[in-house]
């Protein structure tokens, strides 16, 4: 039930926005177009803003694995991770998801090139970053802007709450597309 | 992320020495980084259609809809922060911009209400619950169109690229959930100094 649900939201959610924002849009009479060509832009400027941080992490990542570095790592951790349900190829993401926004994207990247888009290890880590933010990145935005630098708990509930999104999407990914 | 990239790339070295791996280590220098690329410009064109349908939801007023639905329960998680002042208005746009994915659109919403939040600050320069709170929020990532992450695997030739919505949904609610009840309980155990205190 609870997947029957679920799985209608996922398939209608797209076609659904793609088609009713621009409705709705039009009849509260405003510039569709114009407004779509300014928000292309700024996907098309963040799709090339994305190279360089890309670059780096894909690159890491490539000579960890070619060196056989990450079959080391993963087989060391092999009892704790097959526990929480984590394949090897996902575990650098919870590590940088909440230091770098682009490395954690390029992380993403990585998996979904090398293990498939649709493997479980691309899904977990599909969910794993959308339901994630760079909290060192946010804190440091948010805070900085009214000049708070004593941080108290801020810090301490965001990394939690990463904690929790990771795990909540690890038993959700496994109920949802498991074997 | 110096001190990590920098140890990931050495440890790679080290350790392809000690497999004597080094002839695939150079190939895999040199075919990620252009992979890295190929992955980038794969992106741009679901990117931009996301980001310019985005731009379209907040001109049709879908931002101050989901504002309007969302002012009466968070008008109960930031308690003290009276009814009629602007930091509420910021964080009920903030929290709806980040629903709508909008990231990009989200973020001057924080920072504005960061800011109103400091006005209201006993203390200023050490936080306060709510602006505690409100990055917690900020950091748990709730959001009905996780766009990066559906156009990530349409480049990458996903068969049905959205179909990780639904769980993305429940699993950042459950994110969310966790900020807010820690937020709230690291709120006694991190008690803010007496006013006044340097």
């Amino acid at each position: 039930m609870g997947r029957a649900a679920l799985q209608l939201l996922s398939s209608w959610a797209i076609p659904l926005a793609v088609a009713g924002v621009p409705l709705l849009a039009l009849a509260r009479k405003q510039q569709v177009y114009p407004a779509f060509l300014e928000g292309a832009r700024e996907g098309f400027e963040t799709a090339v803003r994305i190279i360089p941080p890309l670059v780096a992490v894909v690159v890491a990542l490539g000579m960890f694995k070619a060196s056989g570095a990450l079959d080391g790592v993963a087989r060391a951790l092999a009892p704790l991770t097959s526990a929480l349900g984590l394949p090897a190829p996902v575990l650098p993401l919870v590590l940088v998801r909440p230091l770098s926004g682009g490395a954690a994207l390029g992380v993403v990247a990585d998996v979904l090139r090398t293990e498939g888009p649709d493997s479980l290890a691309g899904r977990l880590a599909s969910v794993m970053a959308g339901s994630t933010e760079t909290t060192f990145y946010v804190l440091a935005v948010y805070m900085g802007a009214a000049r708070v630098t004593r941080y108290r708990h801020a810090l301490a509930a965001g990394l939690l709450a990463d904690a929790a999104g990771f795990a909540a999407a690890a038993l959700v990914v496994h109920a949802y597309f498991g074997r | 992320m110096s001190v990590l990239w920098t140890l990931l790339v050495a440890a790679s070295v080290a350790a392809a020495a000690v497999n004597g791996r080094m002839a695939e280590l150079t190939a895999a220098i040199a075919t990620s980084a252009q992979a890295a690329v190929t992955l980038a410009l794969g992106l741009v064109g679901v990117l931009a259609l996301w980001l310019g349908l985005m731009r379209v939801a907040e001109r049709a007023g879908l931002v101050a809809l989901v504002a309007r639905a969302l002012r009466p329960a968070l008008r109960r998680l930031f308690r003290g922060v009276p009814d009629d002042h602007p930091a509420l208005g910021a964080i009920v746009l903030n929290v709806s911009a980040n629903l709508l994915g909008l990231g990009n659109a989200a973020t001057p919403f924080g920072v504005e209400a960061m800011r109103r939040l400091e006005e209201l600050n006993p203390r200023p320069g050490t936080a306060t619950d709510a602006q505690a709170l409100l990055c917690a929020l900020n950091t748990a990532s709730v959001q009905l169109v996780p766009a990066t992450v559906i156009a990530l695997r349409a480049a990458a030739g996903a068969r049905d690229p959205a179909d990780v919505v639904g769980p993305v949904l429940l699993a950042s609610a459950c994110g969310a959930a966790t900020a807010v009840v820690a937020a709230k309980l690291l709120a006694r155990a991190f008690p803010a100094p007496p006013a006044g205190a340097p």
